[in-house]
């Protein structure tokens, strides 16, 4: 009977005063950390993909919260929804964020293209594209080992069945961390609405590109010369399109037509084509 | 303390707890994905089973002892360390953010391991004095902190390698681990 008394008194008495101590020190140690860090963290996607520039949603909250420099439409994948939510927390005013999504420039398929030579060691771009700037004869194409689907934390790119990333519109938030990564910069980041991209990254004499690539852009100029509203401009030996101009002035979209390569193509279907496909 | 030297040296090299004694896996594995995440949670476990063993020892010789209850050693102490780790998080994030950040959530998942419980039980099994148990618990953290930098390293180079498929992540951290833990039976034997 006695040992159950001393038990009891024993687990009573340590629990207690562990409590006690825990209770105090609760008082004691209290860190005052303003509530509505909370509040912003959980109107974040929490994604933790760090496109705000900050090492996680929780650390981004804590920024917009304290510093009033930081501007509340920093989170990318959370879109305007979040930007005005949080904009409405910390008494911001939250500018327009333009949905961007992941577009891979490069269209030559990696499982046919021409190789300068057979690659077989890790399964990296980063580590292909030091060797002889990689194993595809076109410096700036895609090397298809798919850095960039490893580097997507929302599942928004995959590998299609000819080696080249595919990105799933619906799920792509704009990160933008695949372009980053990409060690030939074919990703790159254009607004969800795009007219026109054009689908390839070679900065290659046409000449040149011809000999390896029957898709690549070619540098002839012509859809430069034929966009009434310039918006479309030759860099270094391709077309760069300003989605900008298209989607203010652009009705015909001409540039399309005389593109030998077909490289220029349509990004989004205009609503008056959708019409006709129904 | 040549005694010193000798237990800490066999805390951290021939008595590893994860890889001679298999204590404390679960985090082993689970966060020795990056080597700055298990570095952080490498430290949190030392300062925790170092102080932790000290109040242990406290514990055991002051109260279960004299009451003549020491058949609840092992209830006390997880009672013990569970309260230790909530009172050191709330005093590491008063005191010193830049820590706190960098432990975050490592210090309460530690509070459930079992390399933590396992010390301090050790040492009140062996009869170490007070300072003994605080060398050997700390010689068990860094033993510890030791597998799991050298287990984050090791897979993040395996992470560039080319693994067979079936054996990818967590199957071919097994087959490391076991290398590793091999490697450590090398010891055994140095130190009686």
């Amino acid at each position: 009977m006695s040992s159950v008394i001393a038990i009891i008194a024993v687990m009573a008495g340590v629990g207690m005063s562990f409590g006690l101590v825990l209770a105090y020190a609760n008082k004691k140690f209290a860190v005052e950390m303003n509530p509505l860090i909370h509040v912003v963290e959980d109107a974040l996607p929490k994604g933790q993909c760090g496109a705000c520039g900050f090492a996680g949603c929780m650390a981004y909250a804590e920024a917009v919260v304290l510093d009033k420099d930081v501007a509340p439409n920093l989170c990318i994948p959370g879109k305007k929804a979040v930007a005005e939510q949080v904009g409405k927390l910390t008494g911001k005013v939250a500018e327009d964020i333009e949905p961007r999504v992941a577009f891979v420039k490069c269209s030559e398929p990696v499982s046919v293209g021409s190789k300068k030579y057979i690659y077989s060691g890790i399964e990296d771009c980063l580590a292909a594209s030091l060797l002889h700037a990689g194993p595809k004869d076109c410096e700036y194409g895609c090397i298809g080992l798919g850095t960039c689907v490893k580097q997507c934390v929302f599942d928004a790119i995959e590998l299609n069945d000819q080696g080249l990333p595919v990105v799933n519109k619906e799920k792509c938030t704009g990160c933008g961390k695949c372009a980053a990564v990409c060690p030939k910069k074919v990703i790159d980041m254009i607004p969800i609405d795009a007219h026109v991209a054009v689908y390839c990254n070679s900065h290659d004499k046409g000449a040149v590109v011809k000999k390896f690539c029957k898709l690549a852009c070619i540098g002839c100029g012509l859809c430069a010369k034929l966009c009434p509203h310039g918006a479309v401009k030759m860099q270094n030996n391709l077309a760069v399109v300003d989605s900008s101009i298209c989607a203010e002035k652009c009705t015909e979209m001409v540039c399309l037509d005389k593109c030998s390569t077909k490289a220029i193509k349509t990004y989004k279907i205009p609503p008056l084509e959708m019409e006709q496909a129904v | 303390m040549n005694d010193y030297l000798l237990l800490f040296m066999g805390a951290v090299v021939v008595n590893n707890f994860v890889l001679t004694r298999f204590l404390g896996l679960c985090i082993f594995f689970g966060v020795s994905n990056n080597l700055s995440a298990s570095a952080g949670m490498g430290m949190a476990v030392t300062a925790v089973i170092t102080l932790s063993s000290m109040f242990a020892w406290i514990v055991h010789h002051y109260i279960l002892v004299p009451f003549n209850v020491t058949f609840l050693t092992t209830i006390v102490f997880v009672l013990l360390i569970a309260s230790f780790v909530q009172l050191l998080e709330m005093v590491v994030k008063k005191y010193t953010p830049a820590l706190h950040k960098m432990w975050g959530i490592y210090l309460l998942l530690v509070a459930t391991n079992c390399v933590v419980l396992g010390v301090p039980l050790i040492n009140v099994e062996s009869n170490f004095s007070l300072m003994k148990s605080i060398v050997n618990a700390f010689g068990s953290g860094v033993g510890f902190a030791l597998a799991i930098v050298l287990m984050a390293s090791c897979r993040e180079k395996l992470r560039l390698a080319d693994v067979p498929k079936s054996l990818e992540g967590l199957g071919v951290a097994f087959i490391v681990a076991g290398c590793l833990a091999l490697s450590f039976f090398g010891f055994s034997g140095m130190i009686k």
